[in-house]
């Protein structure tokens, strides 16, 4: 007897069901397709619209198949940011009985952007930089939880935007393995394999005439693996100092929160004959600000929103004069009266625009500009409608990028 | 180009026990293709990612050429790690697509020009250099991706399960050209796979693992005419060899009315350990049908028949053993005995065949240590 079509998912959408599993993934109607972007990929990959949201679904060896839904499950669990994912389809036949490809299926990340969408935008100048940075935090933090990639690039990338940064999300964990502990040579490896990888995909740019001018791809390649040795060593040296000087392991904490990151656990010893400390943190997590915020307001956003957010809570709370009171009472009061009117006051079309975190964050920025512009205290509300005139209107949509060229098919190209 | 050398090489993961890795001592000579194998849990990717740098060597050492490379970092130790990444960039031709790394290292123009030719020719992309991999069927784009590891010009190629996510056809065809492009460019290679039958078809020697040790090294006819022990000899064959465990008397082995004789020096390498039994193997090709009155003949009924066209398997239990049956184990579960057939004349289910061991094949190994025991 033939196998019967097999769906492996936590929470199974019975939507699924109702896709073309029994067509090759390549040969796909369009009117189960979005129009999404899509990276460059090994494999065939198409984004499907399924009960109101959008999934990606990858033709893959089955045996890679679950085991790169497991390791995204693992990552989920553990906290990395990582695309969700949905579940496994096997067991697929087509109308003759052919045997197809098992498929991954995993949600899509809204708001996300694939690197090559962002290079074919109008872009500030110092993108790239930018792009590699987030990156590099990415990969600490994978690091930092054990996790090997294996085959880090910007196309296995997703990037959020995130106040006036990014921020990365690992989408591609087929050739990651999850340790307890990473030797030094597997970062070593993974951070060598990402510093060619992303210089190549630069190098792939600049043929294709997508890369900003005058942008040296080696040194950016160089700048990842040193942002990566920054982070690394700032996250997890050992430092010593004479007893009298304590006051520098809260010191230590602070910097590291300064970097969003909180510390779970910190090693403290002392030598045989007590004058010296050495501390080390042993666990730390990322997402400082973002956790704060969240405990504050119930908000999920990404870490420099929850920054940006946070330190606009710290002055509405100096304005009106409640510093001392309950820090939740004062949230809850930013939340209402200030950060949802804001967001409310965008028109509902061009909601889809921006994450609302991302909006609330320009919107802070447009009321700074046009404030120093007309050397007043613009109000929010006033600044919110001009921001919407000037700034938001004239952007493209983000909540699912539309119209971009498709790249996982490889673009005709003449000589 | 070089050799490569596992010296005692340990690898104990913390919290563990056991090591994954334990002394393994392995010579890969200059320009062979060495593939590691063994189940899942063996430490056959640990081995290749220790010797890749990805895996600390808690002890012993690993020489690549002369140089003890065990504390080098990985891109230093001058390896290439193959995988199957062939996500080409579009907007770069074929050549700068296999030459893009040397460019990042700095190489002259020249020089990365004359490596790709070289390369290109080797893999039969010459005449693609110049278009885009667009212009490129499957197989031609993963031969790029080979093409950038070779214009690296490394030491020594490492392959971990670079076929598991390729469909079986895509698999055999991959497979004959990565063990010929191997050949034609010499460099030396360690292969780590799950799939004996691969192992068999690509390597110029085999190192089988299990749980961590060094089973047996050798070449893949040397693996299958003598492995050295019980597990090597149900490990590598497909399918699988015959394995009982039969009762030692009268100068034979004996399993239900089955009895096979056995050489004295067999005889007299039995210990008081394997108490009265020894394990007899005999590989589903190495029995002959014969009739009732042959000496050493023994009866098989048959459970089903696999007709392959050019070959065909006889799947059955050996007959009148009783509870002794049980003992006997092959590729197709316990209680079986598998035995290739003429597919000219194949026997029918419910039929009793007398089977007898073709003399020189059979294979014999001590119960309690599971050792090979050689017959003089």
């Amino acid at each position: 007897m033939p196998q019967s079509l097999q769906i492996t998912a936590a929470a199974p959408d019975p939507a699924l069901l109702d896709l073309p599993w029994d067509v090759p993934l390549e040969e796909w109607p369009d009117k189960v397709l979005a129009a999404l972007p899509r990276g460059i990929s090994r494999h065939v990959v198409r984004f499907v619209k399924m009960s109101g949201r959008v999934i990606a679904i990858k033709e893959i060896g089955e045996t890679v198949a679950f085991r790169e839904y497991e390791l995204l499950r693992a990552l989920q669990r553990l906290r990395v940011p990582s695309v969700v994912p949905v579940g496994v389809v096997n067991g697929r036949r087509d109308a003759s009985g052919e045997r197809l490809e098992t498929c991954l299926v995993t949600q899509h990340l809204q708001f996300s952007l694939p690197y090559r969408a962002l290079f074919s935008q109008q872009l500030q100048p110092d993108t790239t930089t930018r792009l590699v940075d987030a990156l590099a935090v990415l990969m600490v933090r994978l690091h930092l939880t054990g996790f090997y990639w294996g085959d880090v690039s910007l196309s296995n990338t997703l990037f959020r935007r995130d106040a006036e940064t990014f921020a990365a999300f690992l989408v591609d964990a087929e050739t990651g393995d999850l340790h307890d502990r990473l030797s030094d040579g597997q970062r070593a490896y993974d951070l060598e394999v990402a510093r060619v990888n992303v210089i190549g995909e630069l190098m792939d740019l600049e043929a294709g005439e997508l890369l900003e001018s005058g942008v040296d791809t080696v040194a950016i390649g160089a700048a990842l693996v040193e942002r990566y040795t920054e982070l690394w060593d700032t996250l997890t040296g050992a430092e010593s100092f004479s007893t009298g000087e304590r006051w520098r392991v809260a010191a230590r904490i602070e910097q590291l929160n300064s970097l969003g990151f909180d510390v779970g656990e910190l090693d403290i010893t002392t030598d045989v004959d007590g004058t010296t400390v050495h501390i080390q943190p042993k666990v730390v997590d990322a997402g400082h600000h973002a956790r704060r915020l969240m405990r504050l307001t119930g908000l999920d956003v990404q870490e420099n929103q929850a920054r940006r957010m946070l330190n606009d809570l710290d002055s509405y709370a100096a304005a009106a004069d409640r510093q001392g009171e309950e820090e939740e009472f004062v949230a809850h009061d930013w939340l209402t009266t200030v950060f949802e009117p804001a967001v409310r006051a965008v028109p509902r079309e061009l909601r889809g625009k921006l994450e609302p975190a991302q909006m609330f964050h320009e919107i802070l920025d447009h009321r700074w500009y046009i404030s120093s512009e007309q050397g007043r205290d613009v109000p929010l509300p006033e600044a919110v409608a001009s921001y919407v005139e000037k700034v938001l209107r004239a952007r493209p949509d983000e909540k699912a990028v539309l119209g971009v060229s498709d790249t996982a098919v490889l673009p005709v190209v003449r000589d | 180009m070089a050799t490569v050398t596992y010296d005692h090489a340990t690898r104990l993961y913390p919290g563990t026990d056991r090591p994954a890795v334990d002394a393994l001592n392995l010579h890969v000579e200059d320009g062979e293709f060495l593939v590691l194998v063994g189940p899942s849990g063996c430490g056959k990717s640990t081995s290749l990612r220790m010797l890749a740098g990805l895996e600390d060597v808690n002890s012993g050492r690993i020489l690549i050429g002369d140089r003890d490379v065990t504390d080098v970092q990985p891109k230093d130790r001058d390896i290439a790690m193959v995988f199957q990444n062939y996500a080409l960039y579009p907007h770069m031709s074929v050549a700068d697509n296999m030459g893009f790394a040397l460019k990042i290292a700095g190489t002259p123009k020249a020089d990365i020009r004359k490596r790709v030719e070289e390369a290109a020719k080797i893999l039969d992309l010459t005449e693609y250099l110049d278009r885009k991999p667009k212009a490129l069927s499957g197989g031609q784009r993963q031969r790029v991706a080979m093409g950038r590891a070779i214009v690296r010009e490394p030491q020594v190629f490492l392959m971990d399960e670079p076929l598991s996510n390729l469909d079986a056809k895509l698999r055999v065809q991959t497979r004959t050209q990565i063990a010929s492009l191997q050949r034609r460019l010499g460099v030396t290679t360690v292969y780590v796979t799950h799939d004996q039958t691969e192992a068999l078809t690509m390597g110029d020697r085999i190192a089988v693992l299990k749980d961590g040790l060094l089973q047996q090294v050798g070449t893949p006819r040397e693996m299958y005419d003598s492995p050295s022990n019980v597990f090597v000899a149900g490990f590598i064959g497909s399918p699988a060899m015959n394995i009982g465990s039969f009762r030692v008397a009268d100068g034979a082995a004996q399993l239900g009315q089955t009895r096979i004789p056995l050489e004295r020096t067999v005889l007299s390498a039995i210990t008081d350990e394997d108490k009265g039994h020894i394990t007899i193997g005999f590989r589903p090709e190495s029995l002959d049908v014969v009739s009732q009155a042959h000496e050493s003949a023994f009866p098989v009924e048959v459970n089903l028949v696999e007709e392959l066209g050019s070959d065909a398997f006889l799947y059955g239990a050996i007959a009148n053993a009783g509870a002794e049956a049980r003992e006997m184990h092959s590729g197709a579960g316990d209680a079986q005995v598998i035995v290739r057939v003429d597919p000219r004349q194949v026997p029918r289910k419910g039929e009793t065949v007398w089977v007898a061991i073709r003399p020189g094949e059979r294979h014999a190994f001590s119960a309690a240590t599971g050792q090979r025991i050689a017959v003089v």
